[in-house]
């Protein structure tokens, strides 16, 4: 199951023999931009949700701009509007975007096995990208028995256009769409989600540690702020599963 | 935009490219093989469960139906993108429904 020899299995039928690493990355680029469409769609209307705020606590356009370009962090960028002020302060600002994004170290860390082969420097810039959204399509990938760095670079800029775009557009126009949620947008993320997780479902045994990711992640969110949840979740999560792996 | 929303927004970059940076690295350190390799391959289910669960749990009766919806039709067609939107679909129905309107 796990895929340690060279070349990722391919499942059958997916067009046309891939025979050249370029070709190949070239492919799962393109693939990753197409899958993530209907997600930009999800993004964009928080984006301009993100806009509209961002004017109301006082962000020019300018500073939208270069915080979705150079940030690019839905979480944490809606955590800075509320200590945003006339003169911002750049320290808590700094540690509230660490804090948010704390599980942002434990994904990167997940991609190891496709950052291998790609060298120093586009690994480094690559890892700039990383989202939940692209990250969790990527996993769902890999877990599909093929994926590449490529696809996740080619969701993530999708997503990054997506947010740069509809977060600049917010704060110019100064009104969204509405409650995203009356539409739907925020299960749409949910359900995103859990038919990846579908896809990562190996049998019984998973059932264990899901069971208390699942539960550690309801309890830190009920007393804990921010995303703590994620991470803690996952801790737990991943540990009860290497240990019943080892029983 | 001031020199003080400048100097915010980049100590804001450095965080938020830190965490990132610092995962590729950790990634890289940690052995490719034995227990912390093993447990780095359970990370990934553990953190969509971690995502998942919470907002489930939060959307009360109409997110729960619209999870075990969006789980069937992804047993059944493996279709990412006919689970999420009948999942969606769902959500909408037993909103709607239950706002009584």
């Amino acid at each position: 199951m796990t895929d340690d020899s060279g070349r990722p299995r391919r499942p059958g039928g997916e067009g046309a023999r891939i025979s050249d690493d370029n070709t190949h990355a070239r492919g799962q680029f393109f693939r990753g931009l197409r899958v993530s469409l209907p997600l930009a769609a999800g993004v964009a209307a928080y984006g301009l949700v993100f806009g509209v705020l961002a004017r109301k606590a006082g962000l020019s356009i300018a500073d939208v701009a270069l915080m979705s370009g150079i940030v690019f962090t839905g979480s944490a960028q809606f955590v800075a509007l509320t200590l945003w002020a006339a003169s911002p302060p750049a320290l808590a600002l700094a540690l509230a975007t660490l804090a948010v994004n704390l599980r942002y170290v434990l994904m990167a860390a997940a991609l190891r096995d496709l950052f291998q082969r790609t060298q120093r420097a586009a690994a480094f810039a690559a890892v700039f990208l990383v989202n939940d959204e692209s990250w969790a399509l990527t996993m769902g990938e890999v877990a599909r028995g093929g994926a590449n760095i490529a696809f996740m670079v080619g969701s993530s800029l999708v997503l990054y256009v997506a947010w740069l775009g509809s977060t600049v557009a917010g704060r110019v126009i100064g009104s969204a769409i509405g409650d995203p949620s009356r539409l739907g947008i925020d299960f749409a993320f949910t359900a995103t989600f859990l038919a990846l997780l579908m896809g990562m479902l190996r049998g019984k045994r998973d059932v264990l540690p899901w069971a208390i990711s699942a539960a550690v992640a309801i309890a830190a969110s009920l007393y804990l702020p921010g995303k703590w949840y994620i991470l803690l979740g996952g801790l737990a999560g991943a540990t009860a599963g290497a240990l019943r792996r080892d029983a | 935009m001031t020199l003080e929303s400048l100097t915010a927004i980049l100590a804001m970059a450095i965080a938020a490219y830190a965490v990132r940076a610092g995962g590729l690295l950790i990634g890289r350190r940690l052995p490719q093989s034995g227990p912390v390799a093993e447990w780095l391959r359970e990370v990934p289910a553990a953190i969509l469960v971690a995502v998942v669960a919470p907002e489930i749990f939060r959307g009360g009766a109409a997110a729960m139906l619209g999870a075990a919806v969006t789980a069937l039709v992804m047993w059944r067609s493996r279709n990412l993108f006919l689970a999420i939107g009948a999942g969606v679909l769902a959500v909408l129905g037993a909103r709607y429904l239950m706002m009584g309107l």
